[in-house]
């Protein structure tokens, strides 16, 4: 093989030249001609990861990033909680190890804004000779923008994936009673109890009770009475009536349609409830779908349907929540870093999480690509579940430094709720707990 | 530094020489290195955690000199002090019921019977156990609908209970793994005990007529009173300051139903990032320990004179 491309024959150079012309007719991606990704050929990027099945995606394909850089990255992709508590930990020494930093919006956004920690990418993402042009503001679905842009408007990260709440159903179970998938939160509520059958440890409806991870569910149903906890002004809005209905819904839910024991349930113990064929509904995001298609942990396989959140009282929102990659203020390599997010989030890979239903890409050119769209492995009515959920996203837990304990208070209260405490003053007391945390953090 | 100083006092004792000094050795060269190393990771740790508790300090957020508001804060603080109750019962209850267990199990194991090495061996397995594999193994046992527990509760008529999932059963079931898992150091302790007993005073508490509890009431307990003291400060220490098995099986809820000062204060310093107040909770746990640590060795000291007088 080598003999031939240096010493060429005159039939193979014919050839040769035949396909090098042919690509360039074609056009293929002539953009990506323009960047110089050998420009930083040499460079060592450190970059930290959330273990997860998108960074899994990244790290599988990384070897492809090396060889059209020349850049060599080391990953290392640690669990949630624990990567979050090392990132900011790092970062507040102002010495990170790392150049490249995974974050997770609906918990760090403000906190890595206030903190300084990530690099202003505007002006990259403007330069041609760094960025390929396919890649615009224009193409990120509105909630990464909103997710990626500092409160000044600057670029700090790009929008990796995006996790929109969908409801998971199960058809078998709806079929058997004579119910068709609900479009009110009244018919949700209806038919979640009217599947629920303790004597064949049958539920109608699971998500999560467990303090922290299930304060997303409530907020997430606020979003239909048309309000947020935290609002525009800045104000603490969780005594509201929206608020407290809110509340009431989940109590309603939680108690009266689901298995014992949930409030101890996170998303893991709810996912293998709904496995197990004996759940009505699970609401959660539209990223735990995989394991309900493998026949190896499923008893739901195909008979799953997927259905965007149901409309609410005053509107039909889909609670949003998502993460990024940003670029390091202390890295010396930030235009190296830089490419490896744009590679990250680049229409081959974002294809690739899309398609293997890792994860959604925030890009809507990704999205709506017929060819990507075939190589889809999970059912049609799950992508249309992502589209239409893509269409009423609404960001579902406040933008403030305190998100965890926000988490955390409410969690509480939601908790209790489910033990039997009247809504209305488990909201007034975690009210009145977080006002002083968000007025020392936000102060 | 070291050398010099060595020298210095040969030299004293030469000038000196036939005086008591001569014979006073410097041991501040031997003494340095200990010292240098226990105030590098023991002294500048705990004043620098001082330091911080009267600081207002969150990651990513400048730095303030509050005084003592974090001790208010902690002291008007309702969560402080309920994981203050869950950590003296969880505590209490993981010190009580492995001394009942473990000392009932040493009076069977100090028994001859067929196999009783094979199941001394088989009994303290649990003991060499992980504690997070522990706890998940625990947590799949106590699952509502898919656990083992509940399917087991079911063919006695019990209906289904939620262990860890319920706000009051969770601590509880979480003490219910811990005496699992440490009972068999109590037997071990106290099996010890067992083994020093002499076989005399039994023979003549026989001869006068004493019957099985009495034997064991004003023989066994006085003998081995100093062994349960140790297995009493042992289990304290460890029930304390246990984090893994809570935190890996509940993180303190359902809620905060089952959050100790250890769950709350790592959840406040590394999840909130809120240093100072956590460092303010970690001081008044510090105290609190060193409290109990004062009980517990006068108690200790009692035990052990007590033992003396009776022999």
């Amino acid at each position: 093989m080598t003999t031939s491309i240096m010493k060429p024959t005159r039939r193979s150079f014919l050839a040769a030249s035949a396909a090098l012309g042919g690509a360039a007719m074609l056009g293929g991606r002539t953009a990506s001609a323009a960047v110089d990704w050998k420009r930083f050929s040499g460079t060592t990027l450190n970059v930290n990861l959330v273990k997860s099945p998108r960074s899994e995606t990244l790290i599988k394909y990384i070897s492809e990033f090396e060889s059209l850089t020349g850049i060599k990255v080391n990953a290392e992709a640690t669990p949630e909680q624990q990567q979050r508590q090392k990132t900011v930990i790092e970062l507040s020494t102002g010495k990170p190890s790392f150049d490249v930093v995974h974050l997770s919006y609906h918990v760090q956004k403000r906190q890595f804004e206030k903190g300084n920690w990530l690099a202003d990418i505007s002006g990259f993402l403007k330069d041609p000779s760094l960025t390929d042009p396919s890649l615009t503001e224009g193409d990120f679905a509105e909630a990464g923008l909103l997710f990626a842009k500092d409160a000044k408007g600057v670029l700090r990260s790009l929008p990796f994936s995006v996790d929109y709440w969908i409801v998971y159903w199960n058809k078998d179970l709806f079929e058997k009673k004579g119910l068709s998938y609900p479009t009110t939160f009244e018919e949700m509520v209806a038919a979640a109890e009217k599947i629920t059958d303790p004597s064949s440890n049958t539920y109608g409806f699971v998500a999560r009770g467990l303090k922290n991870a299930n304060t997303p569910v409530w907020t997430s149903l606020m979003l239909g009475y048309g309000a947020a906890p935290i609002g525009a002004d800045g104000k603490v809005n969780t005594t509201s009536k929206e608020a407290v209905e809110a509340a009431k819904l989940y109590q309603r839910l939680m108690t009266k349609a689901a298995p014992p024991g949930v409030s101890g349930f996170n998303w893991a113990e709810a996912q293998s409830a709904f496995l197990q064929g004996k759940i009505g509904m699970w609401f959660d995001g539209v990223g735990f779908a995989p394991p309900i298609e493998d026949p190896q942990k499923s008893r739901v396989v195909g008979k799953t349907g997927y259905g965007v959140m149901p409309k609410g009282p005053a509107a039909q929102a889909s609670g949003t929540f998502g993460d990024g990659l940003g670029v390091v203020e202390a890295s010396a390599n930030k235009e190296a870093a830089y490419l490896f997010c744009q590679w990250a989030i680049s229409h081959d890979m974002g294809a690739r999480l899309l398609q293997a239903g890792a994860g959604v890409p925030f890009r809507q050119s990704i999205l709506s690509d017929p060819k990507v769209r075939e190589g889809v492995k999970m059912p049609g009515a799950w992508l249309d579940a992502v589209a239409g959920s893509g269409k009423i996203s609404k960001l579902a837990l406040p933008v403030v430094i305190p998100v965890t304990e926000f988490r955390d208070i409410y969690g509480v209260a939601l908790t209790n709720m489910i033990g039997g405490a009247d809504p209305e003053t488990e909201l007034k007391n975690a009210t009145a707990q977080f006002e002083p945390v968000l007025a020392r953090s936000e102060g | 530094m070291a050398s010099l100083g060595i020298e210095n006092s040969m030299a004293d004792g030469k000038a000196k020489r036939g005086k008591p000094s001569r014979l006073a050795p410097n041991y501040w060269p031997f003494v340095l290195p200990s010292l240098l190393v226990v105030s590098a990771v023991i002294v500048f740790p705990w004043l620098f955690t001082l330091w911080m508790s009267v600081n207002s300090w969150t990651l990513g957020q400048p730095r303030t000199f509050i005084g003592f508001a974090n001790f208010v804060r902690l002291a008007q603080d309702m969560r402080f002090w309920e994981s203050l109750w869950h950590t003296t019962t969880y505590t209490a209850l993981s010190v009580v019921l492995p001394l009942f267990l473990g000392t009932l199990a040493a009076l069977v194991f100090d028994a001859k019977f067929p196999f009783r090495g094979l199941l001394r061996g088989v009994f303290v397995m649990p003991m060499m156990a992980t504690p997070v594999a522990v706890a998940l193994v625990w947590t799949m046992m106590f699952h509502p609908q898919l656990g083992v527990l509940n399917y087991m509760l079911s063919f006695i008529g019990v209906g289904p209970q939620e262990w860890i999932y319920n706000q009051f059963t969770v601590i509880p079931s979480l003490v219910l793994v811990e005496t699992w898992q440490w009972t068999p150091l109590v037997m071990l302790i106290v099996l010890g005990g067992l083994a020093a007993v002499p076989r005399e005073p039994y023979e003549s508490a026989e001869i006068d007529g004493a019957n099985a509890w009495q034997k064991f009431r004003y023989l066994t307990m006085p003998m081995i009173a100093p062994f349960l003291m140790i297995a009493v400060i042992i289990r304290s220490i460890d029930a304390i300051k246990s984090f893994d098995i809570i935190y890996a099986m509940t993180q303190g809820g359902p809620g905060t139903a089952s959050e100790t000062i250890n769950i709350y204060l790592y959840n406040t310093a590394f999840a909130y990032y809120d240093i100072g107040y956590g460092s303010a909770m970690a001081v008044v746990f510090f105290l609190i320990i060193i409290a109990l640590s004062f009980v517990l060795l006068m108690v200790r000291q009692r035990a052990q004179w007590s033992d003396m007088e009776d022999r």
